[in-house]
């Protein structure tokens, strides 16, 4: 086999498979015993603690902390999954810098907050780790509902109705459930297969028919849902990605980011993995990074994240812009692309410099840059993708009311594909909430 | 879930964890909020005598002592029994009460140590509903210079004859709490006993001084230059609790004498102890004090999971389950030998064990250059002085040694069980027969 270390364009073996294992073990690793109780010990169990408002499913955190520190691990993981039952994976995906550890007074005191997502980590562990399902279903109710969209907000939705008793059946159109979960988050968050598990973990309630491979908009139709089944949850993600619109975007070896992320996710070996050797990643999000970082994990020689705006416009926290910075990404601010160019295959990016005027407006400066790129990513942000001419759309997302009520009738939606923050934790929150409303709506009528 | 629904003295609550005689349910207002969080019952801030009631300093009330990071460990009060207005108090259990009928409510009475002042207050008493009183003979400071609380606790006499008023005038459960502030626990609670009461609840606040002003030179809390001794509660007064409640447990005259344990009751883990040695439930006071009254479902959902985990289906399952191995010391077994054996792989080579056992004990850990800890069996008594200050859990064990094997510190075989009353070092020892 030819030494591909060093080659130019996009090829696999860069680096060992040892190497690459290393590189994608677990992000935050878990916590043995003793780190645990080390941590909990330092939660002041707060009263009405600005943790629990600050996450969006409410976890109540100082009760599921006193419980680890009373020796109750299980206890604690079901407090987490009361409020969340998707409390394994958002203690591993949520960014906790913004969220919950963001409020946790420790950081007025001494400037380190409670490890709340590694601890709840720990709890959730704990009770997966037993194998058996923690809830029971209700008394059937013989009401059937339609989810679809197997991604964080389905599975919750899913998962709620079901345990009031209600007869659910959850549509996906990609070939596996998880939604993001499984195709879009960083493999390094989320290793040893969990989205998987956690999905075979979660249908462990029962009452949730998963039929994968089949799609809204193809196999069927909301009005024919609506018809079918007592109720409908659309939780679709956002399934289209917005396109710069570049001169040469169309070469080979520049990509969507969302699709090269996808791919190594649903990679059985990294080392086979193509990568470039000079990649270029065009955004400024959480996608962005995970692309930028991750193809720097599979070795490419030099990573650079250009973003068109100013870091304080980022969409990636400082967290994960360190994170970048910390696995050797460089990140650019204020250029913008203006085209790509190659004979064949990218072989270099071009951008404008830009700034922010006072108001707020973003002009180019008339001067540009070229970057050698074999390989470029764009991670300019997702958009809905639905076929309904009947659900109303307002600023690219379905438009709802009160707990994801749409215009109609009862059909509700949440995640992603509606107004909010796009993290995992509020399409959790999102189908929680959807669900206690259809429960109320599909039994008091 | 375990159902934790508790029977003490005929009164039933949904869980086995009361609010004891303070603050907490010194009002309508605390005691609604706290069993909207849960709490199973109360025992409701002791009462007085009609009458000006009671007047507390306007100072500070309170001193505490802390473990690392600032963890509250004992608490000081100098806080005299409600000083509320009795009618006030009176009105507002009996509204309590009937809005919260599967809720224990008891009331805690001190008054002067005359069969009149009883007579008095308890047919008002019993007017509310309430589902028992609680004789507080247990507070240490204020009150015991009158005549009352810990005064009377300390003379067994009076429990008696006080305990015989009540059982006259009053037609539900009396519980006498006492004080610990006395040599042999199994005295007041005899009397107890013979007075008539249906259970005893203990420990009420020990005597003391919790620190020092070293620039006033007073003691702390300081009232204008000047302070006192208080009652001091919390955590670190469960294991004087837990003795105290075992020797009433164990003790034939009031063995069988329901119990509500009291002292430090932190976690769910600390109520079962309580439970295990006997007692019938728990009241909580510092716990709640310091973490607010949301605490109570750490301890709900902890106790009914270890329920789960054991089989236990009701409390009634576990509780005194521990008495039977509660014993003196001259029946434990001298031939149980152990050895502390230091896991390397969890050891952080802080060498605190070393120090402790170097300096102040049996010169039982060596110590290699690169910080390599280990147990010289030849020296080692056992005496878990190593894994008590070992700051890493389950990383120094005590190992026993099988029957047959030879102990190096001795030389001698582990053989059947012995124990002191028969051992020859023992000029009493009972001789076997020859
Ligand atoms: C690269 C990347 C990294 C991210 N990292 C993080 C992170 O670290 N932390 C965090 O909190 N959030 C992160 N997010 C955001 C998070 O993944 C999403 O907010 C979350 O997954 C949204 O959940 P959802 O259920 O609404 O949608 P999705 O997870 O997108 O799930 C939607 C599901 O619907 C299915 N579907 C779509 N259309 C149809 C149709 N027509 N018919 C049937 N099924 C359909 C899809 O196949 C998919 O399974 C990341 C997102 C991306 C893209
Ligand atoms: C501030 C304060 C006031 C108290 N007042 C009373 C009282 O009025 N009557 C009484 O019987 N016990 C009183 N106690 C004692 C408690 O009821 C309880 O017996 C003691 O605090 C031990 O429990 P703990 O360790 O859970 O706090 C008081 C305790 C405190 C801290
Ligand atoms: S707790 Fe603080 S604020 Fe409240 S009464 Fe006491 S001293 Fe005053």
């Amino acid at each position: 086999m030819t030494d591909t270390r060093y080659a130019s364009g996009v090829k696999p073996g860069r680096l060992s498979g040892e190497d690459i294992a290393a590189n994608f073990t677990d992000m935050h690793p878990p916590l043995g015993d003793h780190e645990a109780a080390v941590a909990a010990d330092r939660c002041y169990f707060c009263h009405d603690a600005p943790c629990v408002t600050a996450c969006p499913t409410a976890i109540d955190i100082p009760l599921f902390i006193r419980q680890i520190q009373g020796g109750k691990p299980g206890d604690a993981g079901r407090t987490i999954f009361d409020q969340n039952i998707l409390g394994g994976m958002c203690a591993r995906v949520c960014p906790t810098e913004t969220l919950c550890e963001e409020a946790c007074v420790r950081n007025t005191a001494e400037e380190d907050p409670v490890e709340i997502g590694r601890l709840q980590r720990y709890a959730t562990d704990t009770v997966m780790a037993g194998n058996t399902h923690p809830y029971t279903r209700a008394a059937p109710t013989g009401k059937r509902v339609a989810v679809v969209g197997a991604g964080p907000a389905g599975l919750a939705c899913a998962h709620r109705l079901a345990m009031h008793g209600h007869e659910v059946t959850l549509y996906d159109a990609r070939k596996k459930p998880g939604g993001l979960n499984e195709y879009g988050i960083a493999a390094y968050k989320t290793v040893d297969d969990f989205a998987a598990r956690e999905v075979d973990w979660l249908l462990g309630i029962g009452g949730i028919k998963l039929e994968t491979g089949v799609k809204l908009g193809e196999a069927f139709t909301i009005r024919e849902l609506q018809e079918d089944f007592d109720a409908v949850f659309i939780g679709v993600g956002l399934g289209g990605v917005n396109r710069p619109g570049l001169p040469g975007e169309t070469l080979d070896n520049t990509e969507d980011a969302v699709d090269f992320i996808a791919r190594l996710r649903q990679a059985n070996d990294k080392a086979a993995l193509p990568v470039g050797k000079k990649v270029v990643v065009v955004g400024g999000g959480m996608t962005a990074v995970d692309a930028a970082v991750q193809a720097k994990m599979l070795g490419a020689e030099s990573v650079s994240m250009v973003y068109r705006r100013g870091r304080d416009a980022m969409g990636a926290s400082l967290f994960e812009q360190d994170h970048a910075a910390k696995n050797g990404v460089s990140i650019v601010t204020n250029a913008a692309p203006v085209g790509i160019a190659g004979q064949v295959v990218t072989e270099e990016i071009t951008f404008v410099r830009t700034e922010t005027g006072p108001d707020g407006k973003l002009t180019t400066t008339g001067e540009e840059f070229s970057r050698e790129a074999d390989q470029v990513l764009l991670a300019i942000g997702q958009k809905l993708d639905i076929a309904s001419p009947r659900i109303e759309i307002e600023n690219g997302k379905i438009k709802v009311s009160g707990p994801g009520r749409t215009n109609l009738e009862r059909v509700w939606a949440g995640g992603d594909c509606t107004p909010g923050e796009d993290l995992t934790v509020v399409a959790v929150a999102e189908g929680r909430d959807a669900a206690e409303d259809m429960h109320t709506m599909l039994t008091e009528g | 879930m375990a159902d934790l629904t508790t029977d003490f003295l005929g009164i039933k609550s949904p869980n086995p964890f009361w609010l004891a005689s303070a603050p907490p349910t010194d009002k309508e207002y605390n005691v609604r909020r706290a069993f909207e969080a849960g709490w199973g019952g109360v025992v409701w801030k002791t009462l007085g005598e009609e009458g000006p009631p009671v007047v507390n300093v306007n100072g500070p009330r309170y001193g505490a002592i802390y473990g690392a990071d600032r963890r509250l460990l004992g608490l000081n009060n100098i806080e005299l029994i409600t000083d509320r207005d009795l009618y006030t108090n009176l009105e507002e259990i009996k509204r309590v009460k009937a809005d919260y009928p599967d809720r224990a409510v008891i009331v805690s009475i001190m008054v002067p140590c005359e069969e009149e002042s009883w007579k008095a207050i308890l047919p008002l008493v019993e007017e509310t509903g309430a589902d028992g009183i609680e004789l507080n003979f247990g507070c240490p400071h204020g009150m015991s210079e009158r005549g009352m609380g810990s005064a009377v606790g300390q003379v067994p006499e009076y429990i008696q004859m006080v305990a015989e008023w009540c059982k006259k005038y009053y037609s539900k459960p009396v519980i006498v709490k006492l004080t610990p502030n006395i040599t042999d626990i199994r005295k007041p609670a005899t009397a107890a006993k013979l007075g008539g009461a249906d259970a005893v609840s203990l420990i009420n606040t020990i005597n003391s001084i919790t620190s020092v002003d070293l620039d006033l030179m007073a003691p702390q809390p300081t009232i204008d230059g000047k302070g006192s001794h208080g009652g001091y509660c919390g955590p670190a007064v469960k294991p004087i609790a837990l003795s105290m409640v075992s020797e009433i447990a164990r003790n034939p005259e009031t063995h069988g004498l329901p119990i509500s344990g009291i002292g430090g009751v932190t976690t769910w883990r600390d109520a079962a102890e309580f439970m295990a040695l006997g007692c019938g439930n728990v009241q909580v006071c510092t716990a709640a004090m310091t973490y607010g009254f949301r605490v109570v479902q750490e301890m709900i959902s902890g106790l009914s999971s270890w329920m789960d985990e054991k089989g236990y289906t009701s409390t009634a399952d576990f509780i005194g389950m521990a008495v039977p191995s509660v014993t003196d010391w001259q029946h434990l077994n001298l031939n149980y030998v152990t050895k502390a054996r230091i896991s390397q792989d969890d050891c952080i080579k802080c060498g605190r064990c070393y120090a402790a056992c170097e300096d102040t004990s049996h010169q039982a850990i060596s110590m290699s250059e690169d910080r390599t800890f280990e147990v010289i069996d030849e020296e080692c008594v056992a005496c878990n002085l190593c894994v008590n200050v070992c700051p890493v859990e389950g990383c120094i064990t005590m190992e026993q040694l099988p029957k047959g094997a030879t102990d190096p510190r001795t030389g001698q075989k582990v053989g059947d069980y012995a124990n002191w009353t028969t051992h020859p070092n023992n000029p009493g020892a009972v001789k076997a027969a020859e």
